[in-house]
């Protein structure tokens, strides 16, 4: 998938930049409308993540803009206004979902994913690995011709491993990847979700092994 | 709440009773000038021909060997002839001595060659006008006064009178009557731009500040003017006021977002047990500000709201699906599902934006609250009245802080691992009551709360 976030304040932007790509997206960065609009001139996106308040003007007219030339660009706007009313006005100008500031990146997948799964359609982007298949917007994995809908960790999971098989990684950072800093629960909660993604993939080319004192890994036969 | 000024009189009544009042006084004065006038003009006529009268039988006097001989005309008292069959009096005297006639008759001194005087006296118990006339009569060595006097009573006179004033009192009572029906309608006329502005300003919506433009009359001007401009302002500070909430949202959020953003990387390369969690608790702590912060404006602007509720007809089901849409990916985050059970179309009359806040805050809630992996139901009932009901399978309401937790601030003593503000029942709840209708807390049987919000 490819992104594209408008935003202005860097340091925000640096961190949901490196949320994307750890994800296995490509995302591009602009910090103005104005490169925005040659960004979109230019490339095309899966999705775009627009803040309201930037400098040379509001997202609002960016966003006025885009739907003006028919572009179905999927638009999620993230906004630090609380008003309901405004919320529903930015919907009103053709945005699919919208975020408040701060969120958690796990929030932010999830709408990321929902806005996805409700406009791509049949195009969905499908992994495959082996003799598994991973649809990362359906949340489908299909192993040996039957399909299993996952649930959300589970999902958030595979697609770690997938993005980079053949890599550890470890308790924390599947954690951090994971759950959301409001979840109150321990970092070995991991291991129930490892162990129910073993069960998915038992009959398969992949299994996930466990390094003891370093994490877990995807592994390829 | 509509709050009336003191109310002193009524501009209708004032300008109806000023007209009438108006209407009566020239009614009486029609009345009286028309009645003296005609009263004036009728004796005018008695007069002259009492004068033709008592000239004719002057004329018909003649001095004959000293003595006076008045072979009176025929004419003199059959012109005087009346329908009322007036009664006549005479009386001749020659220098001031009787010569026939009823002797009791006033006498008046008529002044010699200057016409007839008239006068009214009582006579033999009836009104009567009289005329008299005296001529110089020389003749023989003689020179002598005579004068006449000729009485009618005025029967005839009075009946023409009082024919002429009761048709002239029916013309005063027409013309009042009319007065009457004008004043009514020009005090309609008149009042009707204000009734106008009146109802076209009752009929807003109650964020409809936009000034008065249709035309009014130009003594209504200044008021309309003031009206304006105090709605102007009015508009101002409620535009203030909500872009203030919206601003000061932003202002705390942005550096927030900033905060969090810098903790959640420096917590990828952190990996002491210890300093993950302190980086944790941060990420938490920034959280919950960013929370409470949205809270207390959302409160803020419905605490702004409640007096001046925007009724709108909603359809309940719609504006509940709407929000399960939006609030799915929360839930997917926790893999809880969120199961709505939602009837036909349920309509009530309500302010969306307020129904909107509060309805998300108790379905936040019972996402917050439910565990992983479970159901959240929402059962939408418009029997016996619409009321929504909000189902998780969490640890439920301490008992007994049940009646306490809608208060602001107050937060349940199992909750200490959740962030929140504490608004989240108390905004729910001050917009169940702004619509008339209550939020109730309970646990189910099986375990979990049930938040009701019913209307």
């Amino acid at each position: 998938m490819k992104f594209l976030l408008v935003e202005d304040n860097q340091e925000l932007a640096r961190a949901i930049c490196y949320r994307i790509e750890s994800d296995g997206h490509v995302i591009d960065h602009a910090p103005k409308i104005r490169d925005a609009l040659v960004f979109v001139e230019v490339g095309e996106y899966d999705l775009i993540l627009l803040d309201v308040m930037l400098p040379d003007g509001d997202g609002r007219d960016f966003l006025r803009q885009h739907r003006a030339k028919n572009r179905a660009t999927p638009v999620i706007v993230l906004t630090a206004r609380s008003q309901v009313s405004d919320r529903i006005s930015l919907l009103d100008l053709g945005a699919d979902d919208y975020i408040t500031k701060p969120f958690d990146h796990a929030e932010l997948d999830a709408r990321c994913r929902a806005v996805l799964r409700r406009k791509s359609g049949t195009a969905q982007p499908i992994k495959k690995l082996g003799d598994v298949a991973f649809n990362p917007i359906a949340g489908i994995l299909t192993v040996s011709n039957i399909d299993v809908t996952l649930r959300n960790k589970e999902l958030r999971l595979i697609e770690t491993f997938m993005n980079a098989p053949g890599q550890i990684f470890s308790k924390q950072k599947l954690f951090d990847r994971l759950f959301s800093y409001s979840d109150d629960v321990s970092e070995n909660a991991i291991e129930v979700y490892v162990g129910r993604l073993r069960k998915h993939l038992v009959g398969s080319q992949l299994r996930i092994s466990t390094h003891r004192g370093l994490g877990y890994r995807l592994d390829h036969d | 709440m509509i709050e009336v000024g003191q109310i002193s009189g009524s501009l209708r009544k004032r300008l109806i009773i000023t007209l009438i009042g108006g209407g009566a006084v020239l009614a009486v004065l029609i009345y009286l000038i028309v009645r003296t006038y005609a009263t004036q003009i009728a004796q005018q006529g008695q007069d002259s021909i009492l004068g033709a009268s008592v000239t004719s039988i002057l004329d018909a006097a003649n001095l004959r060997k000293g003595d006076i001989e008045i072979d009176f005309p025929y004419a003199s008292f059959s012109m005087l002839k009346t329908a009322s069959d007036d009664r006549i009096f005479y009386a001749i005297y020659q220098d001031d001595k009787f010569l026939s006639g009823y002797e009791r008759l006033a006498k008046m001194n008529p002044k010699t060659g200057t016409g007839s005087t008239f006068g009214n006296t009582i006579f033999k118990g009836a009104n009567v006008r009289l005329a008299s006339a005296s001529r110089t009569l020389v003749g023989e060595g003689l020179r002598t006064e005579l004068s006449i006097t000729v009485a009618q009573t005025r029967d005839s006179l009075n009946g023409t009178l009082n024919r002429i004033g009761q048709n002239v009192a029916l013309f005063g009572a027409g013309f009042f009557l009319l007065v009457i029906i004008l004043a009514f309608w020009a005090t309609s006329a008149a009042i009707a731009p204000l009734a106008q502005l009146t109802s076209s300003i009752t009929r807003r919506g109650p964020h409809d500040l936009s000034p008065v433009i249709s035309p009014v009359p130009r003594e209504m001007a200044p008021l309309v003017f003031s009206l304006n401009k105090l709605m102007g302002r009015l508009d101002q500070s409620l535009t203030r006021s909500e872009d203030f909430i919206a601003e000061a949202a932003h202002r705390v959020r942005t550096p927030l977002a900033t905060v969090r953003s810098y903790a959640e990387a420096m917590l990828q390369r952190v990996e002491k047990e210890e300093n993950r969690r302190a980086m944790r608790s941060m990420i938490r702590a920034v959280d919950e500000s960013s929370r409470a912060a949205g809270q207390l404006l959302d409160h803020a602007m419905i605490t702004f709201r409640v007096d001046n509720l925007d009724w709108r007809t909603v359809n309940l089901s719609e504006l509940v699906t709407d929000l399960v849409i939006r609030l799915t990916p929360i839930a997917e985050m926790r893999d809880v599902q969120i199961k709505l059970e939602a009837g036909e179309a349920i309509q009530v009359s309500a302010d969306v934006i307020l129904i909107q806040n509060a309805i998300r805050n108790l379905i936040d809630n019972a996402l917050k609250y439910a565990p992983q992996e479970s159901v959240v139901d929402i059962v939408i009932v418009a029997n016996p009245r619409p009321e929504i009901s909000i189902k998780d399978e969490g640890t439920g309401f301490p008992n007994e802080e049940m009646h306490i937790l809608a208060n602001r601030f107050e937060r349940g003593s199992n909750s200490e691992s959740i962030t929140g503000s504490g608004l989240g029942l108390t905004i729910a709840q001050e917009v169940a009551e702004a619509h008339g209708g209550r939020l109730s807390l309970s646990n189910q049987v099986k375990g979990g709360a049930c938040v009701t919000f019913s209307f």
